[in-house]
C-alpha cells in the first residue's frame, strides 16, 4: 500500500500550474498502472477538516469531529499496488507526485495465508 | 447433469479444444478468448439441451465460428479482405485433426502458458486460465484482486508470449527439460496459494489446490515415467490430506506437532505414499520426490512421538545436495534438533544470520524461536518469536508467533487489550 501524505503549506505554496501538472503525472502513472495489471485499488482523501474520530471507551462511543490541531502533514490519499517486488513498489511510490513535495510511504499489506510450520 | 458435473466435464475439455484450434490457426491469444467464450456459451446452452454427442466437437465449432467471426469484422474495418479469403471458412467442418478428441495437447499448453518471457504470477494465471479453464473472474478472486486488474495481467502476458515469438507445439531436448521444471514449479506455486489460504476466506476462492491436484494428475498422465511429476503429485496429496488439520476453526495455524491427526486423510495418505514409494526406487531422484518421501515419514506417524526423524535429517541431507537452500536448512535444523537435541539445531543455522537472501525474512528467527524454546532458553526464545511476529507479512503467522511469544511471558500479568489479541486463538 502507498499512503500519501500532503502538507497544506507546501500544497498552498505551488502556482495553479504546478498543481495542475501533478494531476496530469498522477494520472498517467495511474493509467500505466492499470494497463500493466499492478493497480488494484485506491483513493484521493477528502479535506482533514472533514474527519471525524472515533473512539470507544467502556463501550460508549465518542465521535470527535475535525478540524483537528495543526498537523504539518495528513493522509491525503492510497494506492494499492500489487507487483513483483518491494523494490518495484518503491519505484510507483518515487514516480506519485506527492513523494517530491511531501512524502509517500509504502507498508506491505498483511496477507491471510500462513505457511505450517 | 448437475451444474458442477457440467463445470468438470468443460474444464477437463479445455485444453484439448484450445489445442484444437491453436493447431489450425495458430493464434493464441484469439484463440483461448474464442475457446473461453465458447465454453460460456456451452455452460448456458448444455444445461437447458443438455450434452451434445460430441462435446469435444461443439466447442471447437463454436470457438471456431467466434474466431471467423472476430476477424470477419476486423477486416471489414481495416479493409484487409485478402487475408481473410486466405483462412479456412467458418462452417467448413474441421479436419480430422482439428476434432480427433483422443488428442491431448495438454502438456504442449503447458509449456506455452510456462513460458520463461513471463513472471511467475503470470505463468500461473495463464495456466489456470487457458489449461485449468478457470474464468478470469475465478482466478481474480483466487489473487485477490478485480477482475479489471487479472483481465490485464492475462491480456498481457498472452501478447508477451506472442512478441517472444513462441510456437505451439512439441518442445525437444534441454528445452524440453528446463520448460518441464518451470511448468512443475508453477503447479507447485498454485498448490501452495491454495493450501496456504486461511479458511476465512475460501468461500471466494477457486479450489487453487485442486485445481493443481487435477493439471498434475493430467501431467502424469501424460509423462507416466517421469519421477518428479510422480513426486509433486504425491507431494501435493501428502500435503493436502493435512489441510483439515492445519487450522483452527477460527483461522489459527496449527503446527504439524500439534495437529489432531485424526484429521488427516487417510485415502489421501495412502495415494500420495503409494505413489513415492513406486517412483523413488525407480527415477532420477529430485526435490519433489524427496520432499513428498518428507511428508510420507510424517504421515506414517500416527503420533508425533512416533515419527522417524531420523529418516527425515536423512532425506533433508539428500535435498540439501540436490536442491540447497537457506530455507532447506531452516526445515533441516528443525529435524536435526529432534534428533540430535536443539543446541545442534541451533548451530547449523548460526550461519545463516550472514545469508542476505534471509536478511529480513521472519522464517530464520521464527525456527530459531523454536530451538530456543526447546533448549529451555525461554527469554531468548520469547524475543525471537516477537523478531519473527514483526517481520512476516502473513496475518495468520503474526497470530501465531505472537501467541508462542505470549506462552513465554515470565509470569502471565493480566494483558491489557491490545497485546491480548492472540490470546484466544491460544490452543489448549
Amino acid at each position: 500500500m502507498l499512503l500519501i501524505y500532503s502538507s497544506p503549506a507546501t500544497w498552498e505554496a505551488l502556482s495553479q500550474q504546478q498543481r495542475d501538472d501533478m494531476m496530469t503525472e498522477h494520472s498517467t502513472l495511474y493509467r500505466e498502472l492499470v494497463e500493466s495489471g499492478e493497480w488494484v485499488g485506491g483513493n484521493p482523501l477528502a479535506d482533514p477538516s472533514l474527519a471525524v474520530g472515533v473512539r470507544v471507551r467502556n463501550g460508549a462511543t465518542v465521535a470527535t469531529d475535525g478540524p483537528y490541531a495543526e498537523v504539518k502533514e495528513h493522509l491525503a490519499g492510497y494506492d494499492v499496488v500489487d507487483c513483483d517486488s518491494f523494490e518495484r513498489a518503491v519505484q510507483i511510490a518515487a514516480r506519485i507526485p506527492d513523494a517530491a513535495i511531501c512524502g509517500v510511504e509504502v507498508r506491505p499489506i498483511l496477507d491471510l495465508s500462513g505457511m505450517e510450520m | 447433469m448437475s451444474l458442477p458435473a457440467l463445470g468438470d466435464l468443460l474444464r477437463e475439455l479445455a485444453p484439448r479444444v484450445l489445442g484444437a484450434v491453436l493447431r489450425r490457426y495458430g493464434d493464441f491469444d484469439s484463440s483461448e478468448d474464442a475457446v473461453q467464450e465458447a465454453m460460456l456459451a456451452a455452460a448456458t446452452q448444455w444445461r437447458r439441451d443438455g450434452i451434445p454427442d460430441n462435446p469435444h466437437g461443439w466447442l471447437v465449432t463454436v470457438a471456431t465460428r467466434r474466431l471467423t467471426d472476430q476477424w470477419r469484422s476486423e477486416s471489414a474495418r481495416h479493409r484487409r479482405e485478402s487475408s481473410v479469403a486466405a483462412m479456412q471458412p467458418p462452417d467448413q467442418p474441421a479436419g480430422p485433426d482439428g476434432t480427433d478428441p483422443d488428442r491431448d495437447d495438454t502438456l504442449e499448453l503447458l509449456f506455452l502458458c510456462c513460458h520463461p518471457a513471463l513472471s511467475g504470477p503470470s505463468q500461473m494465471a495463464l495456466t489456470l486460465r487457458a489449461v485449468a479453464g478457470l474464468s478470469t473472474a475465478q482466478i481474480a478472486g483466487a489473487f485477490l484482486v478485480p477482475e479489471a486488474t487479472m483481465t490485464r495481467r492475462i491480456t498481457r502476458a498472452k501478447r508477451a508470449i506472442e512478441a517472444a515469438g513462441a510456437q505451439f507445439g512439441p518442445l525437444t531436448g534441454q528445452n524440453r527439460a528446463e520448460r518441464l521444471d518451470t511448468v512443475l514449479h508453477t503447479l507447485y506455486l498454485i498448490f501452495n496459494e491454495g493450501y496456504t489460504s486461511s479458511g476465512g476466506t475460501t468461500l471466494y476462492h477457486a479450489d487453487l489446490t485442486g485445481e493443481a491436484i487435477r493439471l498434475t494428475r493430467q501431467a502424469r498422465r501424460l509423462l507416466p515415467g517421469d519421477g518428479e511429476v510422480a513426486g509433486l503429485l504425491a507431494l501435493m496429496l501428502l500435503t493436502e490430506s493435512r489441510r483439515a488439520a492445519r487450522t483452527t476453526e477460527s483461522g489459527a495455524l496449527v503446527p504439524l506437532v500439534e495437529q489432531d491427526r485424526r484429521l488427516w486423510e487417510p485415502d489421501l495418505i495412502a495415494e500420495g505414499t503409494e505413489l513415492i514409494t513406486e517412483a523413488l526406487p525407480r527415477s532420477l531422484i529430485g526435490p519433489y520426490q524427496l520432499q513428498a518421501a518428507i511428508a510420507a515419514v510424517h504421515a506414517e506417524a500416527t503420533r508425533p512421538e512416533e515419527t522417524d526423524w531420523p529418516q527425515i535429517v536423512a532425506l533433508y541431507g539428500l535435498l540439501q545436495r540436490h536442491a540447497p537452500s537457506p530455507m532447506v536448512t531452516l526445515s533441516q535444523a528443525v529435524a536435526v534438533a529432534m534428533v540430535d537435541g536443539p543446541r545442534a539445531g541451533l548451530a547449523l543455522i548460526e550461519p545463516l544470520a550472514q545469508d542476505s537472501r534471509l536478511a529480513t525474512h521472519h522464517r530464520l528467527p521464527a525456527v530459531r524461536a523454536h530451538l530456543l524454546e526447546l533448549a529451555g532458553d525461554s527469554d531468548a526464545a520469547r524475543a525471537a518469536y516477537l523478531v519473527a511476529a514483526r517481520q512476516t507479512v502473513s496475518q495468520p503467522e503474526q497470530h501465531y508467533l505472537r501467541s508462542r511469544a505470549d506462552r513465554l511471558r515470565p509470569n502471565t500479568p493480566a494483558l491489557d487489550r491490545r497485546e491480548g489479541g492472540s490470546r484466544d486463538i491460544q490452543r489448549p
